[in-house]
């Protein structure tokens, strides 16, 4: 069957079985290999991407059902060479080791701040509880997130003050 | 890698196109909601339908949650993520908010809906034992219209309903009634999994008396509410009430032994989540009556 969606804001369409999972849809008809795929069981988190804003664990949805939707991966964090404050967060402050969790991780952490832009560490961990990570123990994957949370806001404040002293 | 059986997708466009849909392709057709019981089973091939029928495109009919007067009624595509938000639900039933704060994970809930939990129809699966509290009314509608069936004969065995092949459950109406309060108390054994086992209740009181209780059990072995009116009913609520309906909940139990635990730590679970699960429910029925 024919499926049409949108991924990271360019329109694709692919001729697909309607077994084939999103995740693959994703990594093998796309090659947008951020997107990882673990468990396959609908428990690491790895796979998370976003489908019309909300977090999915696209190894637990078709590829046919996010046809006509919007689906974001973790290619598209860095824009314009620039990266998002989660990634950011992420280097700074050890978020990963051997890497493998990390793009669920911060597809999740981003709609995370996006929704509470100052999330306790209860939240954080909250949000993250349906992802696995093997390395870090979380603590380090928490920091990170805080890290992002406190830079967006930081940058918020600065371009307030900003606006306020040129007035 | 998990691929599920080869099967065609439709997607539906309305609830009576699915419906439609459903008569036509005949009993190889299931629909899938949020896929997240649905999809994983067919993934294990426990689940090989040879038609799957989309219905995710629905929200405008089966997405709502509304308040009235005495009755709430929550569309079939209602996510658990939504019913964990909604402050009317929490505010007549707490039971809900407890429960689903503690159902799979964050991101699961942002798809997993309340029809699909309650066809699902899983021995531990949490909403069955919260619309049973609740003494929930579940509409079925196919093509000839629509019908009613208490919670209570909506679960057929495991895994079946009431809810026949071309037909779809597709509202849930929950009854609002002055001077009750509820709650769900669960063990799991790390964040996102499955119970072990939870006690869901349900309580009303008029006058510093119990006239209704409701006890509903998940993953203990217990399809139907436990009659616990004996213990409760017509007395005021008070600790030896609650160890006396906790006792029968733990006297009906049929938990068996699993990788979740022991059926003996199981039917320890049935008593003390039901004691932990009314006294919550009490403390909050006195304190809404107060007010
Ligand atoms: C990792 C993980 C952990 C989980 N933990 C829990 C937990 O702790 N507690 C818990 O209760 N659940 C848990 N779940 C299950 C989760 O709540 C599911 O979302 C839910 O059981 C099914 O909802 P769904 O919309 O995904 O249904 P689907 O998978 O789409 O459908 C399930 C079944 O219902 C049928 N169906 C769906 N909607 C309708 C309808 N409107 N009319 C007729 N038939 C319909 C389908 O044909 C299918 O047979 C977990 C799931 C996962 C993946
Ligand atoms: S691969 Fe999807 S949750 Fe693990
Ligand atoms: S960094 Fe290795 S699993 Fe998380």
């Amino acid at each position: 069957m024919q499926v049409t969606m949108t991924v990271n804001g360019d329109e694709v369409t692919r001729d697909v079985e309607p077994r084939m999972l999103l995740v693959h849809f994703l990594r093998d008809a796309l090659s947008l290999t951020g997107t990882h795929w673990g468990c396959d069981t609908s428990n690491c988190g790895t796979c998370v991407v976003w489908v019309d804003e909300q977090p999915v664990k696209s190894c637990t949805m078709l590829a046919a059902m996010a046809g006509g939707k919007r689906v974001r991966t973790v290619e598209d964090l860095e824009r314009d060479g620039v990266l998002d404050p989660v990634q950011e967060g992420f280097m700074q402050c050890h978020g990963l080791q051997c890497g493998f969790c990390t793009p669920g991780m911060m597809m999740t952490a981003r709609w995370l701040l996006d929704h509470n832009p100052d999330p306790t560490d209860g939240e954080i961990r909250e949000a993250i509880s349906g992802q696995i990570c093997r390395c870090t123990g979380y603590s380090t994957i928490v920091r990170s997130i805080r890290w992002a949370a406190t830079h967006e806001n930081a940058s918020h404040i600065e371009t307030a003050e900003t606006a306020g002293s040129s007035s | 890698m998990q691929v599920p059986a080869p099967f065609e997708y439709e997607r539906a466009e309305s609830v009576s196109h699915a419906i439609a849909l459903l008569e036509r392709l005949g009993d190889e057709a299931r629909v899938v909601a949020g896929g997240h019981s649905l999809l994983p089973m067919m993934k294990l091939r426990l689940a090989a339908p040879e038609y799957l029928v989309d219905i995710n495109d629905l929200s405008d009919e089966l997405g709502y949650i509304t308040v009235e007067s005495d009755v709430v009624r929550v569309g079939a595509l209602v996510r658990h993520a939504a019913m964990l938000a909604h402050d009317g639900l929490a505010e007549h039933f707490p039971i809900i908010r407890d429960a689903e704060h503690l159902i799979a994970d964050p991101v699961v809930r942002n798809w997993g809906t309340l029809g699909g939990s309650l066809c699902q129809c899983d021995p531990s699966e949490d909403l069955s034992s919260v619309c049973l509290a609740l003494d929930a009314e579940c509409v079925i509608t196919g093509s000839g219209g629509q019908r009613v069936v208490p919670m209570a004969d909506f679960a057929v065995g495991p895994y079946q309903t009431a809810v026949g092949e071309a037909e779809l459950l597709t509202e849930v109406r929950f009854p609002i009634r002055p001077g009750s309060s509820s709650a769900y108390q669960k063990v799991k054994r790390r964040a996102g999994d499955w119970p072990v086992a939870a006690s869901g209740v349900a309580v009303r009181l008029d006058g510093g008396t119990v006239i209704d209780a409701r006890i509903a059990l998940t993953a203990l072995g217990v399809d139907d509410a436990v009659d616990a009116t004996e213990a409760l009913v017509g007395r005021p609520p008070s600790e030896e009430a609650f160890a006396a309906a906790a006792a029968i909940a733990t006297q009906v139990s049929r938990p068996v032994d699993d990788a979740r635990g022991s059926a003996e730590y199981k039917r320890h679970l049935a008593g003390e989540l039901t004691v932990r699960a009314l006294r919550s429910a009490v403390s909050r029925a006195l304190s809404t009556t107060v007010n």
